[in-house]
């Protein structure tokens, strides 16, 4: 199987569950892991009567999202999209059709590249079936049982135009635009929870060529499923070409242990929605001057808070791109800049922070977290006396990292201390010091190793190196 | 019975009791509705339990509401919490919803005692009670002849004298045809005026609750109550509501009513006859008359039974036999699904779903359904254009009187033909009433027709209460 | 009923399908001479030039109808499971799904 001699095409709708309290359509609690079907009411029942009102803090969500994804925010309706399924309720899907909320924005990749945005547009989530019998999925199972907790969570659906080319692309395209979603607070992002679902429509051709007949894979729940899908898809399909076949336009399940799509072969029933406006809710027209107000309160986006870091560092290469990337995803950059701004390295800040701090848990105070950074910096701690620091600091934010220093018995050794005990290591182990002196340099690592065991650690590695190398120049 | 206006007045005063008046309620019943079959289902239990805290609040000195101890039925496609809501159907056989209508609700919170669920043809459906699955109502005035349709289980619980006040559902007409079959009055509100959260959804756009009365003040009581601005109903008017209960006696001097050509033209003579006496006692009254035609009317039975059943087609997906209602058991849940419906639903219903679906499907969609949103606008237009030269439009309700069981059935063209008259206001969300003015040289009665531009169906009030003075005994 | 039926009975029972009905060969013959009937009344509708109008979705030009985010109570589940025609494990019970939600 090779790609050689085409390209992939790549196109994707990610469904972003919002986070509002309630749902959208009534006031039910938009809840994740509560109890089956205590999360419901006749309006996400679709109990016969019942009637949607459109919930105002999902609307601001969407406007948000469409406009940090540079979308022209529009006079949209909603229409009812027709099917029957037994997770739906009301067997249709309140959604919007062809005047959706938010349309034509873009979105930039951290590798430069435009992703064209369709449409950003709001739609409700269905209930959850949990399969009986077989193997706990939906084919070979016996029976299903229904919780519609979920039915009627606030969705924006995000349509991308199809011009990604590669899975690695896609996957950044997803990472990027959880960062944005995630940061203007419309979702947690989590797709492990199904807080995001990526559906991805594949093709592939030969460049310049018309695009290709596409097919949709569904189920992809992680970033390592979305490359290695779209990854198999376009050689599966290169092979069929390759082949004299032609590839019929359908949908096809990923199969993460398979590590394969598979046609899902619907049944031959062609889906006919009969889309036709909710008679039941009102035109959504959202004024201009509500939309200013959103978009003025708009938080920094992830791009323009990366700037920020490279910035403060003064460096773009790729290693301290991905630590910064980190950093702004996990929101730690605010400390950052704090602490850089207190005097840390904003270098060692990032690396610290992207690698040591825990973002779901306590964060040290900036102060607290640039005094450690100044004192690694300035070889008072060793690296790894840092990091003990910075664990501690999730005990005791506030507390002042040279008390904790002294408590964990990480007082400096003195010159004179560390000069004795590397003379100390050197006559213990001679054999050893005549390979180092001859030149051995990978000995350097035995030396540090064995001064790390008689300070307890508390030794600086690079004092130790240039110690070393004195005595062996000398 | 008595008015609505003077039981509440005589509970509230401690001339009588609600639970009094309940029981002389329920004996009428007993005693005819077996025959007649207007009511459904009874709820002894729960009215004399709401009848007995209205007489504890006139006992303890305090306000018992406007509606005090006013025995109502109630159409069996509005939702009541733990009582059984058919919609007339066998798919809905059993259940009883977890939750009651806003504007049960307000009835009780106003003093009212609700007494039980009214027949109707299935879904609202249908105009005679046909093609109800639980057998049709009877016309108490002639009990060989329907009593019209989709509420007359609710027309024939005021006409028989077995409740003062009854809700309908009108969307194409299902209040005031059966008033005019019965002898009511019925009043159509403009869409918007009354909530629809828990009327089990006919047609979304075109559905609205209103009531059949004896009277057309006691029709401003009941609205007054019901009416006004539900948080619930995203097509509920966020605005203020007119005093209907004053424009009944506001009288009709110098109103303009325009008698309509195309309100008329196709209606038995004697109904013609009829709707030219109501116009000279309105004249009488200081009213002008006008004469006019809106043609444009007459296109509104094909807009109403391409949007009507378009939308039904959508709202009805959902009696599938998963989450309430009847199952037919089948071992996987799409094969379920089409013998729990092809099972639950009648004839009638199915011939709509199937006329709106395919109105709404690929390739039909401009041709049927988009084409009759624009005749919808085109009708509203003519109607709106009327209203710059009279205030009202006065004609006949019904183009017959009530008719025999079985002389529509066979040919669902010549019953949809029955609501000619009343669609219009449905399309376009006007407010509409049916006053009884007379009878046949049968002695059936014949209904008088009045029209308002919406939401100013304080009018209505103003010419019906006229009307109603004016008839020749 | 001399008129052309403007569907066919394949296009009768492709619409059944998709409400999820199941006709008789009788019921097929049936509608689709009723639906056709109703169909062609329809023609003085279809044939008119309305270009221009605005479908008119709604009686009334409300926008912006919108909630607070506010929580409100839900149901008791017992008492919505009562009305379900199976139940296990505090939810709703169906047969065998054929195919994923398309």
């Amino acid at each position: 199987m090779s790609m050689a001699g085409y390209e992939t095409i790549i196109g994707l709708e990610v469904h972003c569950e919002l986070k509002t309290e309630t749902k959208l359509f009534c006031g039910c609690r938009n809840a994740f892991g509560d109890e089956p079907n205590t999360n419901v009411c006749p309006v996400c029942v679709g109990l016969p009567g019942s009637l949607p009102v459109l919930n105002q803090k999902a609307v601001e969500f969407a406007i948000r999202i469409g406009l940090a994804l540079n979308c022209e925010v529009k006079w949209s309706n909603f229409h009812r999209k027709n099917y029957f399924y037994p997770d739906m309720p009301k067997d249709f899907q309140i959604s919007q059709y062809d005047l959706p909320l938010n349309e034509h924005g873009t979105i930039e990749l951290p590798d430069g590249t435009v992703v064209g945005i369709t449409r950003a547009h709001m739609e409700e989530d269905t209930g959850k079936s949990t399969h009986l019998g077989g193997s706990g999925r939906i084919h070979g199972a016996d029976a299903s049982l229904i919780d519609y907790n979920r039915s009627g969570v606030p969705l924006v659906e995000i349509v991308s135009e199809p011009d990604m080319r590669s899975g690695v692309q896609a996957r950044a395209y997803v990472a990027e635009l959880r960062a944005i979603l995630v940061a203007v607070g419309a979702t947690d992002g989590r797709m492990e929870e199904g807080s995001m679902r990526v559906d991805a429509n594949v093709s592939v051709r030969k460049p310049g060529d018309p695009f290709g007949t596409r097919c949709e894979i569904k189920n992809l729940n992680s970033l390592r499923s979305l490359q290695r899908a779209i990854e198999y898809e376009a050689l599966r399909q290169v092979d069929c070409i390759e082949a004299g076949e032609r590839i019929v336009q359908e949908t096809r399940h990923w199969d993460e242990a398979a590590g394969r799509t598979g046609s899902m072969r619907s049944k031959e029933e062609a889906n006919d929605y009969r889309y036709f406006p909710e008679p039941d809710l009102v035109p959504l027209a959202p004024s201009a001057a509500w939309i200013e107000e959103i978009r003025s309160a708009l938080p920094a986006l992830p791009k323009a808070r990366r700037q920020v870091l490279v910035g403060l560092i003064g460096n773009d290469d790729q290693a301290t791109l991905d630590l910064i990337a980190t950093v702004v995803d996990r929101d730690l950059d605010a400390l950052v800049v704090e602490a850089a701004s207190a005097g840390a390295p904003a270098q060692l800040a990032v690396t610290r922070a992207a690698n040591e701090l825990n973002a779901e848990g306590v964060l040290p105070s900036a102060k607290s977290f640039a005094t450690t950074c100044q004192m690694e910096a300035s070889g008072a701690l060793s690296a790894t006396q840092a990091k003990a620091v910075l664990a501690a600091l999730s005990e005791t934010p506030d507390a002042d990292p040279k008390a904790i220093a002294a408590s964990l018995g990480f007082e400096q050794l003195s010159e004179d201390t560390l000069s004795t005990t590397v003379d100390e290591v050197i006559s213990a182990n001679g054999d050893e010091w005549a390979r180092f002196a001859g030149g051995d340099d990978k000995l350097a690592q035995f030396f540090i190793g064995k001064v790390m065991a008689a300070t307890k650690g508390k030794a600086n590695g690079k004092a130790v190196i240039s110690l070393l190398n004195e005595r062996r120049s000398g | 019975m008595t008015t609505a206006h003077d039981v509440a007045a005589q509970v509230r005063s401690g001339h009588t009791t609600a639970r009094e008046v309940l029981e002389q309620s329920f004996a009428a019943i007993a005693e005819r509705n077996q025959e007649l079959n207007a009511f459904l289902y009874l709820d002894h239990d729960g009215a004399r339990a709401a009848a007995t805290a209205v007489d504890d609040v006139v006992a303890a000195g305090q306000d018992p509401g406007p509606l005090a101890g006013v025995p109502i039925g109630i159409k069996d496609n509005l939702a009541m919490r733990g009582i059984p809501t058919t919609c007339g159907s066998k798919i809905l056989d059993g259940w009883k919803p977890p939750y009651t209508a806003t504007v049960v609700e307000r009835l009780l919170a106003a003093g009212a005692v609700p007494v039980g669920k009214t027949n109707l043809d299935e879904f609202a459906m249908g105009s005679s009670t046909e093609n109800s699955a639980f057998g049709p109502s009877r016309n108490p005035h002639d009990v060989t002849k329907v009593p019209g349709g989709s509420s007359g289980g609710s027309a024939v619980a005021v006409a028989a004298g077995f409740v003062p006040v009854s809700l309908g559902s009108d969307t194409g007409g299902s209040i005031r045809q059966p008033a005019a079959f019965c002898g009511l009055v019925g009043y159509k509100p403009s869409y918007g005026h009354v909530s629809r959260y828990g009327l089990v959804a006919f047609s979304s756009s075109l559905d609205q609750v209103g009531p059949f009365t004896t009277t057309v003040a006691d029709a401003a009581l009941v609205t007054q109550v019901i009416g006004g601005h539900d948080p619930a109903d995203s097509t509920s008017m966020p605005d203020g509501y007119d005093d209907l209960l004053a424009a009944c006696g506001r009288g009709v001097a110098g109103l303009k009513v325009g008698l309509c050509r195309d309100l008329l033209d196709g209606a038995d003579a004697e109904i013609i006859e009829r709707v030219r006496q109501a116009a000279a006692v309105l004249e009488a009254a200081g009213a002008e008359i006008v004469d006019l035609s809106i043609p444009e009317l007459r296109l509104g039975l094909s807009a109403y039974y391409l949007i009507a059943p378009a939308e039904a087609s959508s709202n009805l997906a959902r009696y599938d036999g998963v989450r309430f209602g009847l199952r037919v058991e089948r071992e996987d849940v799409a094969a379920m699904n089409v013998a729990t419906r092809t099972a639950g639903f009648g004839a009638e219903v199915k011939r709509r779903i199937m006329l709106g679906t395919y109105a709404l499907s690929a390739g039909y969609y401009d041709a049927y359904y988009g084409q009759a949103q624009k005749t919808r606008r085109l009708i509203t237009n003519a109607l709106d254009a009327a209203y710059e030269k009279v205030d009202v439009l006065l004609g006949a309700t019904t183009p017959t009187t009530a008719f025999g069981f079985g002389d529509k059935v066979a040919d669902p063209m010549s019953m949809y033909l029955s609501d000619l008259f009343t669609i219009p206001t449905n399309l376009a969300g006007h407010g509409a009433m049916s006053v009884p003015f007379g009878n046949s040289a049968s002695g059936m009665p014949i209904g008088v027709q009045i029209l308002s531009p919406g939401r100013r169906d304080d009018r209505l009030f103003q010419v019906g209460a006229v009307l109603e003075a004016g008839v020749a005994k | 009923m001399s008129e052309q039926s403007p569907l066919t009975k394949e296009e009768v029972i492709h619409v059944a399908g998709l409400a999820r009905l199941e006709l008789t060969d009788d019921e097929v013959t049936t509608f689709t001479a009723q639906l056709g009937s109703i169909l062609n009344h329809a023609a003085d509708i279809s044939s008119l030039d309305l270009e221009g109008l605005v479908p008119m979705a709604h009686p009334f030009d409300l926008e912006n109808i919108l909630r607070p985010d506010v929580p409100t109570a839900s149901l008791d589940r017992e008492e919505l499971l009562a009305g379900a025609p199976s139940v296990e494990s505090g939810r709703f019970k169906v047969g065998r799904i054929l195919g994923e939600a398309p």
